[in-house]
């Protein structure tokens, strides 16, 4: 692409030749591998100082290459390797870049400094491989127990617990972990009092109303104002990534359902449209069409969720029980179509699991005269309510400058003036032949983050009726010898054929070596699987950027100042997902 | 004398009982009426209409573990349920029901509803204190200065009808009421009677004190069993009292067509404001603490000020033609 030697020509020019070494992928984004010396200065460079920068980090993971088949793969040897995305919206672009580490347990300079945001991802490739991040203010276990013994996504760690010998809690251990649990202000860099009061620590979590899910948030109150702020996540890790590589390329997709779990099989779209690139398929039509109207369903029921919740939590009790009806009207469908209700797991690798169903219009075409009426009067009951404006107006506000800092992305990112969404600026499965409009706020207060969502899904209404009037005929499947299950008629013809299909659902299918990310706009913001194959049944590393993760790492910066009960707004207005964060 | 002890005995027993059930058949009656406006059913299964929910409500809390917090003030934490129970109670002994059913006819009735009402507080902070948890001394400091702030513009309200009859005796303000009652003249006072009374007991909007989406239960997190049903039945009785108030004091209490008897006009008056209370609760989100306390302070006491002003004005001008 010719973008990318652009940018390559002017990194090559700023910091010669023989610096960066080029490496192809499949998703043509442009990637590189930088010596470890000369990071933090090309990072800065890219960030400050190169016309059009990348302010935006990404994401930032590493992996383990101790294990990996190199004989199919053209990638300078390491023992692990870090990898940022980066990327401009003023460019539109991504870049990848690679930093290959030896030895055991390697360690890096930190870029804490640089981006805020880098703070929990160090955190969490710490946590996941052992990789030391020097000069990064807090470097302590995020997602595991402070307790864990090992690293979870080293190739050594076991993947499953009965490899990991009988689980005992003799009382030593028992104390070490309850020693463990004890918050220590001082560890945080927070102190107990200030001249003139002293302060209450609350623990808002694991287990309250407020935080939807197992998440805890570490209160330093000043009376009722919040002095700061820890959010401690990892309650809801089940290791996905992890899983990724112990399951099939097929049957990693209902574990995908399950990491944004109000987002369906949108989660399913975004690792599918990675595995696609990898193994270049090609799908058609009927399939991206279907796709996208799914994905727009559960566009919809994801933000009926939050919007009833995020009522509820500024005391109105009422609306979540409309909007929970609602959603039900929304599953109605789903279900009709897909057979499941919040984890479908309907999408396949190459197509969806089976044609729409006789008489799906009249069922789409039902909830499409339905659900505008009712939005209407959400308006009036929850928007327009004048104690739920006193509740978000002006609470909890960021700048949009101050949201890719910490790299916020969705809705909330929107709610800041920003006019981006990766359906229209990156389009992917078709979106863009689809007219829809993309809402964006002023302010980036809680109240601009509901009007945002609310009119998302208005036109998430008028994709789905688009859907409906175009639907193109032909087949749900790919016609690609990858397409998982294989397609029948290929079977039967001779014994050879019937091998291909008898290896290709048992064992699944080969995805060809190399590596490709997918990026869509999912439910909560960004969503991105970034899957490494070296050429096996399974993947060699699945990396799962999640909107929710770098969202909530961003609580205590806009919380401070403001009280216990705006800590609801914030939290609500968020949009957030446990397992979206923890994954 | 004989006769005269008895029949109070009766009163006092019937105005017991009748109370009691009253409040423990609001609970069914604010879930049934929640879920009609929430699109569900409620509590439908014991009994006809779901109505022995109510029964089985009661004794689950009756058998349930009679738990104290190790770290709490163990008098504080037992006293602090019956407060609330005992005053609210006690508020109801000044309400006359109809002509000749009133437990105490006091000739400072009012006076006597307002102290007894301020009591209240006490068993908020003094729970919330006593229970030794956060939550909870969070939802008791925000209780106490509700309560204690929202107590000034319920007394200055009501000095609107006060004015208007010059006394402080509840039957004779009802029988002030036969021409005209006090809600058209005293609209304003009327209001702001009327929300005060939603934040002294503490529902919703104004259930800041116990916000369950931010302190988990607020003062009463830690209680459990018959101590947390005392609070219970306690908020129910509270807004039974302060409805029974709105009625008497600016919907001429008993007075009504006489095709019933007096009785049933207060019971059905009463019932108007109850349903009232839960409407409310259906609808409204809760505002947050210091915006409570603006809307109070520069809101509600002005106009409250503004109405006692315009009162004691216009009963001057009609004293002295």
């Amino acid at each position: 692409m010719d973008s990318n030697g652009n940018l390559l020509a002017q990194l090559q020019s700023r910091f010669g030749e023989g610096t960066f070494t080029v490496q192809t992928t499949k998703d043509e984004i442009l990637t590189l591998w930088m010596p470890v010396a000369q990071a933090k200065e090309i990072l800065r460079y890219l960030k400050r100082e190169i016309p059009q920068p990348f302010p935006f980090l990404y994401d930032l993971c590493a992996l383990d290459e101790r294990t990996r088949n190199r004989a199919t793969n053209h990638v300078p040897h390491t023992d692990f390797t870090i990898v940022y995305h980066l990327f401009s919206y003023a460019r539109n672009q991504f870049i990848r870049l690679k930093i290959g580490l030896f030895g055991e347990y390697p360690s890096l300079p930190s870029i804490t400094g640089l981006w805020a945001n880098a703070n929990w991802y160090e955190r969490e490739i710490y946590d996941l491989f052992g990789i030391k991040f020097e000069g990064h203010p807090h470097l302590s276990r995020i997602l595991m127990p402070r307790t864990w013994e090992g690293h979870p996504l080293r190739k050594e760690h076991p993947a499953r617990a009965t490899e990991m010998g009988p689980f005992r809690l003799w009382d030593e251990k028992q104390d070490r972990e309850q020693e463990a649990l004890k918050f220590k202000p001082e560890e945080w860099g927070m102190a107990r009092q200030s001249e003139d009061s002293d302060f209450m620590f609350l623990n808002i979590g694991p287990q309250h109303p407020g935080t939807h899910g197992v998440l805890r948030i570490i209160l330093q109150l000043d009376g009722e104002d919040i002095v700061d702020a820890v959010p401690e996540i990892g309650f809801h890790h089940r290791g996905a990534e992890k899983m990724g590589e112990r399951q099939s390329w097929h049957t990693y997709i209902p574990y995908t359902d399950r990491v944004d779990y109000l987002g369906g099989v949108m989660n399913n779209l975004a690792y599918l449209l990675a595995v696609e690139k990898l193994a270049g398929i090609e799908v058609p039509e009927r399939v991206k069409v279907i796709r996208v109207m799914m994905c727009e369903f559960f566009r919809i029921a994801s933000h009926l969720v939050w919007y009833g919740t995020f009522a509820q939590d500024l005391g109105q009790l009422s609306p979540v029980f409309y909007m929970f009806s609602d959603r039900e009207k929304v599953f109605e469908v789903v279900e009709a179509i897909c057979g499941g209700r919040m984890h479908p797991n309907w999408f396949r690798i190459g197509g969806v699991s089976q044609d729409l169903p006789k008489g799906w219009e009249t069922l789409v075409q039902g909830f499409l005269d339905y659900f505008p009426k009712r939005l209407k009067e959400y308006d009036s009951m929850v928007l327009k309510n004048s104690l739920f404006k006193a509740r978000t107006v002006g609470i909890g506000i960021f700048t949009a400058e101050e949201a890719i800092e910490w790299g916020v992305t969705g809705a909330n990112l929107r709610a800041c003036g920003m006019n981006w969404d990766f359906r229209k600026t990156r389009p992917y499965s078709g979106y863009e032949t689809f007219d829809f409009e993309v809402p964006t706020g002023q302010n980036g207060d809680c109240y601009d983050r509901a009007l945002v969502r609310v009119a998302e899904m208005r036109q998430s209404l008028r994709i789905i009726e688009q859907c409906l009037k175009n639907m193109p005929a032909g087949p749900f499947k790919a016609d690609h010898p990858l397409t998982t299950p294989p397609i029948k008629k290929h079977t039967m013809q001779d014994i050879e054929t019937l091998i291909t299909h008898f290896l290709n659902v048992s064992w699944g299918p080969v995805i060809p070596a190399g590596e490709a990310m997918s990026c869509i706009e999912a439910t909560k913001g960004a969503n991105s699987y970034y899957l490494t194959s070296d050429g096996n049944t399974s993947a060699y590393r699945v990396r799962i950027r999640t909107p929710s993760f770098p969202h909530m790492q961003m609580l205590p910066y806009i919380t401070r100042g403001y009280t216990v009960a705006d800590l609801l707004s914030i939290l609500g207005a968020m949009d957030y997902v446990l397992a979206d964060i923890d994954r | 004398m004989e006769e005269s002890t008895s029949h109070y005995l009766l009163i006092i027993g019937g105005v017991l009982f009748a109370l009691l059930n009253v409040a423990a058949g609001l609970i069914w009656v604010e879930r049934r009426m929640l879920a009609l406006w929430q699109d569900r059913y409620g509590p439908n299964r014991a009994g006809p209409f779901g109505l022995f929910i109510v029964l089985a409500d009661t004794l689950k809390l009756f058998f349930k573990e009679d738990w104290i917090p190790p770290l709490a003030d163990k008098v504080v934490f037992v006293i602090a349920p019956a407060i609330v129970l005992v005053t609210v109670l006690l508020g109801f002994v000044v309400v006359p029901f109809a002509p000749g059913i009133v437990v105490a006819d006091l000739n400072i009735g009012i006076l006597f509803f307002l102290a007894m009402s301020s009591m209240g507080a006490y068993s908020i902070i003094l729970g919330g204190w006593a229970s030794n948890n956060k939550y909870s001394l969070l939802g008791a400091m925000r209780g106490a200065a509700q309560m204690i702030s929202y107590e000034v513009f319920m007394g200055l309200a009501l000095m609107g009808v006060v004015l208007l009859t010059g006394t402080f005796n509840l039957s004779t303000i009802v029988e002030a009421q036969r021409d005209l009652w006090f809600f058209i003249p005293q609209i304003l006072g009327f209001v702001i009677f009327f929300i005060a009374g939603v934040a002294e007991t503490h529902r919703l909007p104004f259930d800041i004190p116990e916000s369950e989406s931010e302190l988990v239960a607020g003062f009463h997190s830690e209680y459990s069993g018959m101590k947390f049903g005392m609070f219970f039945i306690g908020e129910y009785l509270g807004i039974t009292l302060i409805s029974c108030m709105v009625v008497t004091l600016y919907f001429g209490g008993w007075l009504g067509p006489g095709f019933l008897p007096p009785l049933f006009w207060f019971a059905i008056k009463v019932f108007a404001f109850i349903s009232l209370f839960i409407l409310l609760r259906a609808s409204l989100p809760r505002p947050r603490y210091d915006q409570l306390m603006e809307y109070g302070w520069k809101i509600l006491l002005p106009l409250s000020l503004v109405n006692l002003l315009v009162t004691a004005a216009i009963v001057l001008m009609q004293n002295e033609p």
